[in-house]
């Protein structure tokens, strides 16, 4: 096993675990994109370009779009309901 | 040492599962569901690997080469887009629970139990 | 049964699960000394029998043709599911007045992100075309050069609001570009079924390996899975995007 190999899986485990770690789901999805990144650097570093490509794509440009999509709609209707109650109060 | 990718995997597939046990936020059970889904990949690459062996591009490479294993690398490619879009299934179904009972608290989502 | 109870519960039967799937690992051979057959057969095959120098796409489209059939219709139906999902809940309003949408930007009205995203339109769907295209000569195929191609929409969304990605992508002709695609691959299975007699095999002239127009069919399998993964993504984005912009006047007021 090469160096860039051990330090390929190395990343990998810590952004891993930095995701699960991460405290609110707008920071955790900054870090799932880091995490994409290290994982294409892994399928790169084990001679499997077109693995690499397809996860490079998917996790910077197909799944934070839709984390951050929904999440703002979730908000929007978080506020909207605080006012609908903040208004009913007399 | 050569155990490495495979203890990676193990402890991306316990970590993925703890994030999804004590997740307070559905939508931080989705995101750690992601990286349950990866302990997969890596395991597969892992276990096509060659030692000295190349990518199996054979456009400059002379056609009796070693190279890794093709098999898995199809599987891994076609699982991450696909698993892309399960997500967006999930998120889908996050966002009209949200509309419904107001809240993205699992232990609050208990519309089964009148 | 309390958090606190469920995640000690957790504690104790993740330290089971870990010592389970190390001592199941421990099986596979070693790293690096993998020894099936299969995998080194086909590599051994892929360009002197179907002329193509990527074996990884030739397996894709030509060999296991048939998982990726499967593989690809997961995709459709997930897509189906997340629009079914979210048009459900369109009973409410849903048309804001028309200044609000025009004016309703993420970005906020910021010059340099519409000129770099303006700029980056072009090179874009050029990339995503010709990693398509190129699918079974170098890296890449239908799957990557799909979204690849999608996010030529999204750059314009970035540049210019809601109703300009509307007019550039609108929901039939996204809702079309999905379907063509998957109904293709099926039909490029059909046609080796009536031209040669077994679904899925290989029907056209193999041409020269290294060239574009060789391996048969697997530049027209690339291209229709392109087709499909380009128009899922953008539909999936698009009813996000619907239900933030159009859903906003809540239920019932």
């Amino acid at each position: 096993m090469t160096i860039l190999q051990i330090a390929a899986l190395s990343a990998v485990a810590l952004a891993g675990g930095a995701v699960v770690a991460a405290p609110d789901p707008l920071r955790q999805t900054m870090v799932l994109g880091i995490y994409g990144l290290t994982l294409t650097m892994l399928f790169f570093v084990f001679q499997a370009p077109d693995v690499a490509l397809s996860e490079i794509v998917v996790s910077t440009v197909g799944l934070p779009v839709m984390i951050l999509l929904a999440l703002r709609k979730i908000n929007e209707q978080e506020r909207q309901r605080r006012d609908a109650e903040g208004g009913e109060d007399p | 040492m050569s155990f490495l990718p495979y203890a990676v995997a193990a402890w991306l597939f316990v970590i993925g599962l703890y994030g999804i046990v004590s997740s307070r936020h559905l939508v931080r059970t989705i995101l750690s569901l992601t990286v349950v889904q990866s302990a997969t990949y890596v395991v597969l690459i892992a276990v096509g690997y060659v030692k000295g062996g190349q990518a199996p591009i054979f456009a400059d490479i002379p056609a009796v080469s070693k190279t890794v294993d093709p098999v898995v690398q199809v599987l891994v490619l076609t699982d991450v887009v696909i698993e892309a879009t399960v997500t967006a299934l999930l998120l889908a179904l996050a966002v009209q629970a949200h509309k419904r009972f107001g809240s993205l608290d699992p232990s609050e989502l208990r519309a089964l139990r009148r | 049964m309390s958090r606190r109870a469920r995640l000690m519960l957790f504690g104790g039967s993740a330290v089971g699960l870990a010592i389970v799937l190390v001592l199941g690992l421990r099986g596979l051979p070693g790293f690096g000394d993998y020894h099936g057959v299969y995998g080194r057969v086909l590599s051994g095959i892929g360009v002197t029998e179907r002329h193509a120098t990527d074996v990884v796409t030739a397996l894709n489209f030509d060999f296991r043709g048939f998982d990726t059939l499967g593989e690809e219709f997961i995709l459709f139906g997930s897509v189906l599911g997340v629009v079914l999902i979210l048009r459900e809940m369109r009973d409410e309003h849903e048309q804001p007045s028309q200044a609000e949408a025009e004016e309703h930007r993420f970005a906020g009205p910021s010059e340099a992100l519409a000129a770099l995203a303006i700029g980056l339109v072009p090179g874009m769907i050029a990339l995503g075309v010709y990693i398509v295209v190129h699918g079974q000569l170098t890296p890449g195929g239908g799957f990557q050069g799909g979204i690849v191609l999608a996010s030529g929409p999204l750059a314009i969304f970035l540049a210019g609001g809601y109703l300009r990605l509307k007019l550039s992508s609108p929901h039939t002709l996204i809702e079309i570009a999905d379907a063509v695609g998957a109904a293709g691959y099926a039909l490029v299975g059909l046609g080796g079924l009536v031209f040669v007699g077994v679904f899925f095999k290989n029907f056209l002239p193999f041409g020269i390996p290294g060239h574009l127009l060789s391996a048969g069919q697997m530049d027209i399998a690339s291209v229709a899975v392109g087709f499909e993964v380009n128009g899922a993504f953008l539909v999936a984005w698009s009813e996000f995007l619907d239900q933030t912009i159009l859903v906003t006047r809540g239920s019932g007021s």
